[in-house]
């Protein structure tokens, strides 16, 4: 039981991550109508430019706040030289410019850092464990990540939903003509919610840099756990991303657990032990498969289209 | 069709022309680096073109295609761990078991439209990716080494460069007319008017969804017909050539060549494979220009290659 509620506590630490990414993602979609495969590249950026800054200034928390300025940054920049000219392309284009970006960002970063990783550590107190509920102890670097992906989710839901950029955001989702012809500099929102994408993205990067590698090619994996989110969750809707982030990270952890053991109590052991991982890795991939076929539009589509 | 000397004919047949006679070259030079290159391209452009079937021609983006070059080459590498080496025995299971996938996998795609076909066919490469990266018995994430390229019973040596560079070479021209017979049949006609407008063909009563099927299985089949090459081209197989950057390299050689055209992605695979190449000798940081080079080919190279040399498409 222990043992299943500190798996919980993974696999929500995990969906907060993948929210971070899948929000900044969907808002992309959603918004511009861009597939952005790029968008693990800004997450490999955040990571590095992360544990540079860290390295820098000794210390993690400034580290991470100038990592964070720097990924908006960067996300700017290549949304007005790269990114502005796919709008309104079809979605065949987006996949090949941005698959593009993604080679040159690999091997940019391999340019600029190196080929070998790079490791961003935590202050002192952060390594430590807390009784989160009797008998359970967790890393509170975790809980941090949980903590601070569920504030920047609330924030997100408030700009989105209660400010007038929000306003705006939503308004450009659902016709951006109309939005334009009102007054509004539909470009410079664009580049606005490019670079916001990008800042969520590098910080989900930052975040799990401590607990994996900083490597070349780290956003590749996740980049795609990120689509089936957002895909699962409706395109354009934070709602549905944040709910579908849970979902697949409870999935994906707890499957990874309990899996093997599960296939131990129907098939011979050397059977459950090959087929388990394989098998806790597929799971979120059926899940979507699953959704797809009973639900093409995902489990929150959204209202605007 | 009428035939007659245009730029692309000539790009085309002078294409097929080098290929045909890059053997005599490299014997002369002994140059094996440039034969296994090439053989390399020449496989990969099989699997190109089969992915031109279905996302060309037919409009289905599917972002999973390599998951297929893995299943043949797997359907090689298990049967020779099992002791069966004939390629008449691998290589036919290599066609069926892709062919069995494909079917499946197209099922339930194919009820998706738009982004979340891109996705869907996605996942399910992702799904055969993490199966194989589970296939203890037949090396999991180091791969599988195969030692023993598939036999023939004495009829073909594949251990002869020249004779596998031919036997891969026959194949995809084999490929290149199968396809350009397909498109331009009733059947093809369908396929490409589903592309066109999916719900006009639909109306008039074809049922869309058995047309695009047969046609992505078509396609499976191919590609796991290169997948089988490809294993024993590199004698060795693993999960990695089915990870989703694969699927998104053979969308981008069929993109920059030309989609929907017969010699596109021939020229395209070419074209990527020998750039990069090329390239990796001058800089260790190729992605530098590729990836910007591949934007471009997006934003401003409607049609690709096949587009530059040909001048604007009817179609």
């Amino acid at each position: 039981m222990l043992y299943f509620i500190e798996q919980c506590l993974n696999g929500v630490q995990l969906g907060m991550l993948l929210f971070l990414l899948a929000a900044g993602l969907t808002l992309i979609f959603g918004i511009m109508d861009l597939v952005n495969l790029a968008h693990g590249s800004l997450y490999m950026l955040g990571a590095y430019f992360a544990a540079t800054f860290a390295e820098a200034t000794d210390s993690f928390v400034i580290g991470a706040i100038l990592a964070l300025i720097a990924t908006f940054v960067s996300g700017v920049v290549l949304e007005i030289i790269a990114i502005r000219p796919l709008y309104g392309r079809n979605h065949l284009d987006h996949v090949l410019g941005t698959f593009g970006i993604l080679i040159f960002f690999n091997d940019l970063v391999r340019l600029i850092w190196g080929p070998a990783g790079m490791t961003l550590s935590l202050p002192s107190e952060m390594l430590n464990a807390v009784q989160v509920i009797p008998g359970i102890y967790y890393p509170v670097y975790r809980l941090v990540i949980i903590a601070v992906a569920l504030a920047v989710g609330a924030l997100l839901y408030f700009t989105v939903m209660r400010t007038r950029l929000g306003m705006l955001i939503r308004a450009g989702a659902s016709n951006r003509e109309m939005v334009g012809a009102l007054g509004i500099n539909i470009k410079l929102l664009y580049t606005l919610v490019f670079g916001l994408g990008a800042a969520l993205a590098g910080f989900a990067g930052l975040m799990q840099a401590p607990i994996l590698t900083v490597q070349i090619g780290m956003g590749e994996n996740i980049l795609i756990l990120a689509f089936v989110v957002i895909i699962i969750g409706g395109v354009g809707s934070i709602r549905g991303a944040f709910v579908a982030s849970i979902l697949v990270g409870l999935i994906d952890t707890i499957g990874r657990a309990y899996v093997s053991d599960m296939l131990h109590s129907v098939l011979s052991a050397s059977a459950a032990s090959t087929l388990g991982p394989a098998l806790a890795s597929m799971l979120i991939y059926m899940l979507m498969a699953a959704i797809l076929v009973f639900r093409p539009e995902g489990l929150f589509p959204a209202a605007t289209r | 069709m009428k035939t007659s000397i245009t730029p692309r004919n000539a790009v085309a047949a002078g294409l097929l022309v080098i290929l045909a006679v890059l053997p005599l070259y490299t014997s002369w030079t002994g140059n094996v680096f440039a034969m296994t290159l090439f053989t390399r391209i020449i496989i990969m452009a099989i699997a190109a073109v089969s992915l031109d079937l279905i996302m060309g021609y037919g409009g289905m983006v599917s972002f999973g295609h390599a998951a297929y070059l893995g299943i043949g080459g797997y359907a090689v590498g298990i049967l020779w761990k099992e002791g069966i080496a004939s390629g008449f025995v691998q290589w036919p299971v290599a066609i069926g078991v892709s062919a069995l996938f494909a079917l499946v996998i197209g099922a339930l795609s194919l009820r998706t439209r738009g982004i979340y076909f891109i996705m869907i066919t996605l996942a399910f490469a992702q799904m055969v990716y993490y199966a194989a990266l589970g296939m203890d018995r037949y090396g999991g994430d180091d791969g599988l080494t195969i030692r023993q390229r598939s036999t023939f019973a004495g009829l073909i040596d594949l251990n002869n460069r020249t004779v596998f560079y031919y036997l891969c070479f026959a194949i995809l021209a084999g490929s290149i007319f199968l396809v350009s017979r397909i498109v331009n049949s009733r059947f093809g006609l369908v396929i490409r008017g589903a592309r066109s407008n999916e719900r006009r063909m639909r109306a008039i009563g074809f049922p869309v969804f058995r047309y695009r099927l047969v046609c992505f299985v078509i396609a499976g089949a191919l590609c796991g017909l290169a997948g089988a090459l490809l294993a024993n081209h590199t004698n060795f197989v693993s999960p990695a050539v089915m990870f989703w950057t694969r699927s998104g390299d053979l969308m981008v050689y069929v993109v920059l060549g030309g989609l929907g055209t017969p010699f596109g992605p021939l020229i395209g695979t070419a074209t990527f494979l020998l750039l990069e190449e090329g390239l990796s000798r001058v800089t260790e940081y190729s992605g530098l220009f590729l990836g910007p080079g591949l934007l471009l080919v997006a934003l401003y190279l409607r049609g690709g290659i096949d587009g530059l040399i040909g001048g604007t498409r009817r179609d």
